[in-house]
């Protein structure tokens, strides 16, 4: 709860033992790592909103996961909370981060000019090009912890920044509560409107509170820059067009997010950052650059070659279906995208994607004239 | 002073005179030492900057919260630290329909409704036709004895049914309760149900170590309830941590039955197949009454005051919290275009077989009573018996080619 949180100390009332979740059934990470020794040495602390180590793991509790799918299973609910239960923490981050020690130093490089090539990826397969990634607004609680009047000051500032862009920018925001029905289909034809959540892994940790109080869309008149307000993030940021062309994307998203940081730096509330997890974000798979850059690629006979897994893990690459998360894919296409977000940087995670998809898309090109591509598989990255 | 108190498995005098103390000593000392940082927050977010936005919503919290409330109320809690925001949380985040009114608030523990009395007294009032908690008393009965005509026709009633619920003093209620209660919830109603006898005897069955038969047997037997997909109970924080300490018990005859950690601590019904809704009231009261012995005999008792009766998570369930009912068959009155104001002076409501928000099949409903506050079990189920056997009356008038009349409203509360 935001001002305070003492009902957790009217819970060490009661024995370790009989306070400790039962997760005999569950594969999470948080599963994996909470033991009886670390629940017991953190349950008695806070960071200084209040927010406990029960509200960390509380979604990892009542979501017990699937036998092959491996969900977090906890969130954070401010910046203070990786630091206060870094001893949870740190070894599901490094278990989700291929190994990130507490040591670690994270990069970050958003200037687009480092990028090599990624304006060339073959429009014919390559349908679409998408950059996403969230920020979280220093001096202000996560969306699983927030109250109504940090939310709507959160929204408030992103609002008087977004609108304060100009140029290829310049754009309008739009309320989720007072959107008309004719702005809500365009934007659902647009693709650009977010739902009420309805994951479980999402409500359970408490980021649907008072829908759809101060959330909302903001998108540039061109429709290729948007910012999600107040839904898993305190703000998520998204470049996009169709065709090939990842590298003009990029430098969208890395020039649009660099001048709406300068803004919120100007009302002294920066994004949230440091040196070890780079950008903070409410889920820990999302620490570092929180970046997601991808495509949609038509790769119909790849996609039923033998190997292909193998090859994206290869590339370091993931696939999901059109839908996004969770979804199948449609027509042989597929949402293609880095796997990694923790350790390496925007620069080199985008890099790892222009140059992977390149390669599947002329593995691809081979596949169709039914020659063999043994001899293009590539090293691990 | 806290580490020295611990819970004890058998003893629960110690926690019992806290409660009645407000425990408000123990918790005094904890709020002494909330951080400056909240403080600074409040300041920060007055109560204005939090207050909801509640224009498009329809339920009685909804009706009855106003700026001036939430100030008053916002920064206090119970002892057990329960806040006005959990409180109303399911009602900000469920709108509601515009032909229904939820009640869109619940309770965390008993002390939540002494307080924010200032906004549950009024949701009371609302919910339960004008029932006013500050001037009026709530009667308990549970002679069955006393009911009369309580077996039905049945060729027309398919079975009766009484349910209600009953919380745990001492321990919070389900959407605030930690996993430890939760568990204590269930170790005490556990230990007190298996020292039931004769026709009361039977075993438990905890959800999370069910195997696949029993499982099968229970839905087969309409006894299974499942993991809460309602948003209303969901955003209560009710559906947490599921499974752990929630299970069923049955008697052995299968016409008990005892739900634990629910949508309450616990949720008791007695039902059979049938219309002998007297049987099914007497062993209801027997089985309530050996239940509550068996808990005393260890120094527990149920969270009941003579101004709300007996404490529920929903204010909708206070007083008797009791769900008196028959599935009847009734394919000429429900067609009849007087059914529906019918069963409202009758005080009667109907739904459909599959229970609360499904809608009838054929002409089978489920009917029971509307009320829960302010009349007593055996006012409640004498009521039941009363207004089905009209119902069934009016039926078989109709059946034959006869007019039916409309019974004159029946009074509210006993003055």
């Amino acid at each position: 709860m935001p001002f305070g949180n003492t009902h957790n100390n009217f819970k060490l009332n009661f024995k370790v033992e009989d306070e400790i979740p039962d997760l005999s059934k569950h594969n999470n990470h948080m599963a994996k790592v909470l033991t009886k020794e670390i629940y017991g040495k953190l349950r008695d602390k806070q960071t200084p909103s209040g927010y406990t180590l029960d509200d960390v793991i509380q979604t990892g509790v009542d979501n017990p996961g699937h036998p092959f799918i491996m969900t977090v299973g906890c969130v954070a609910g401010d910046e203070e909370s990786y630091d206060i239960f870094k001893d949870l923490l740190d070894p599901i981050i490094s278990d989700r981060h291929g190994g990130y020690k507490p040591t670690d130093k994270h990069p970050t490089d958003m200037n687009f000019e480092n990028l090599k090539g990624g304006d060339d990826l073959d429009p014919n397969y390559v349908l679409s090009s998408r950059v996403r990634t969230g920020r979280s607004i220093k001096g202000y609680t996560l969306p699983p912890h927030n109250s109504r009047g940090e939310r709507r000051a959160i929204e408030k500032l992103s609002v008087e920044a977004l609108t304060s862009l100009d140029g290829e920018f310049k754009g309008r925001y739009y309320p989720l509560k007072s959107m008309t029905d004719a702005e809500q289909d365009q934007l659902i034809n647009d693709h650009f409107l977010f739902d009420k959540p309805v994951s479980p892994l999402l409500t359970c940790a408490g980021m649907a509170r008072d829908w759809p109080d101060g959330r909302g869309i903001w998108h540039n008149d061109a429709k290729s820059f948007l910012v999600w307000v107040n839904e898993e993030d305190h703000l998520r940021v998204i470049a996009m067009e169709q065709g090939g062309n990842m590298r003009e994307v990029f430098r969208r998203f890395c020039v649009g997010l660099k001048r709406i940081e300068e803004i919120f730096k100007g009302h002294n509330h920066g994004f949230m950052w440091n040196e070890h997890l780079g950008y903070v974000l409410t889920c820990p798979s999302n620490l570092g650059t929180g970046l997601r850059g991808g495509v949609h690629v038509k790769l119909p006979n790849l996609s039923k070659h033998a190997k292909f897994d193998e090859i994206l893990g290869r590339l370091r690459l993931q696939k999901r279906g059109t839908g996004g998360v969770d979804t199948a894919s449609v027509g042989g296409v597929f949402d293609i995208s880095n796997a990694d977000r923790l350790g390496s940087s925007e620069v080199a995670q985008v890099q790892l994607v222009v140059d992977g998809v390149k390669l599947m898309v002329e593995m691809e090109k081979k596949l169709e004239k039914g020659e063999a591509i043994d001899s293009m598989i590539p090293a691990q990255k | 002073m806290a580490t020295q108190f611990t819970r004890m498995l058998a003893g629960r005098n110690t926690a019992v005179v806290l409660a009645s103390l407000g425990a408000g000593t123990l918790a005094t000392g904890y709020l002494l030492t909330d951080s400056t940082a909240a403080a600074e927050r409040r300041m920060l977010y007055p109560p204005s900057a939090d207050f909801p936005d509640l224009r498009k919503h329809n339920n009685c919290m909804a009706a009855s919260l106003t700026p001036a409330i939430y100030a008053h109320l916002r920064d206090k809690s119970t002892p057990n630290n329960w806040t006005l925001n959990q409180s109303i949380q399911t009602g900000v985040d469920n709108p509601g329909h515009p032909f229904i009114k939820t009640v869109g608030m619940v309770a965390g523990d008993e002390e939540t409704y002494e307080v924010f009395s200032e906004i549950f007294d009024p949701v009371i009032k609302d919910r339960h036709n004008g029932y006013d908690p500050r001037t009026m008393k709530h009667p308990t009965d549970l002679d069955s004895s006393k009911i009369t005509s309580g077996v039905f026709d049945e060729r027309y009633v398919l079975s009766s049914r009484v349910r209600t619920g009953r919380s745990i003093r001492g321990l919070s209620l389900p959407p605030a309760c930690s996993r430890a209660e939760r568990r204590e919830v269930e170790r005490v109603a556990v230990m007190a149900l298996s020292g039931l006898k004769g026709d009361l005897a039977g075993r438990y069955y905890s959800l999370g170590d069910m195997n696949e038969r029993e499982q099968q047997q229970l839905i087969d037997e309409h006894f299974l309830f499942d993991k809460p997909v309602s948003p209303l109970l969901m955003s209560a924080g009710m559906a947490r941590d599921w499974p752990d300490a929630r299970g069923i018990w049955h008697n052995n005859q299968k016409n008990f039955l005892i739900w634990i950690n629910e949508e309450d601590h616990t949720r008791i019904i007695s039902m059979e197949k049938g219309g002998n809704m007297k049987r099914v009231f007497e062993r209801f009261c027997r089985g309530l009454k050996q239940v509550e012995q068996l808990i005393h005999e260890r120094g527990w008792e149920f969270m009941w005051n003579e101004r709300l009766g007996y404490i529920l998570t929903c204010p909708s369930n206070l007083g008797t919290g009791l769900r008196a009912g028959v599935h009847v068959r009734l394919p000429n009155l429900s067609k009849d275009p007087r059914f529906s104001k019918i069963l409202e002076n009758l005080r009667l409501q109907k739904r459909g077989t599959g229970g609360v928000d499904k809608a009838a099949t054929g002409d089978t409903f489920d009917i029971s009573n509307n009320d829960r506050l302010g009349k007593s079990e055996v006012e409640l189920v004498q009521l039941v018996v009363d207004g089905v056997n009209y119902l069934i009356d009016c039926e078989k008038r109709l059946e034959r080619g006869q007019d039916i009349k409309i019974p004159t409203p029946l009074a509210q509360f006993r003055r």
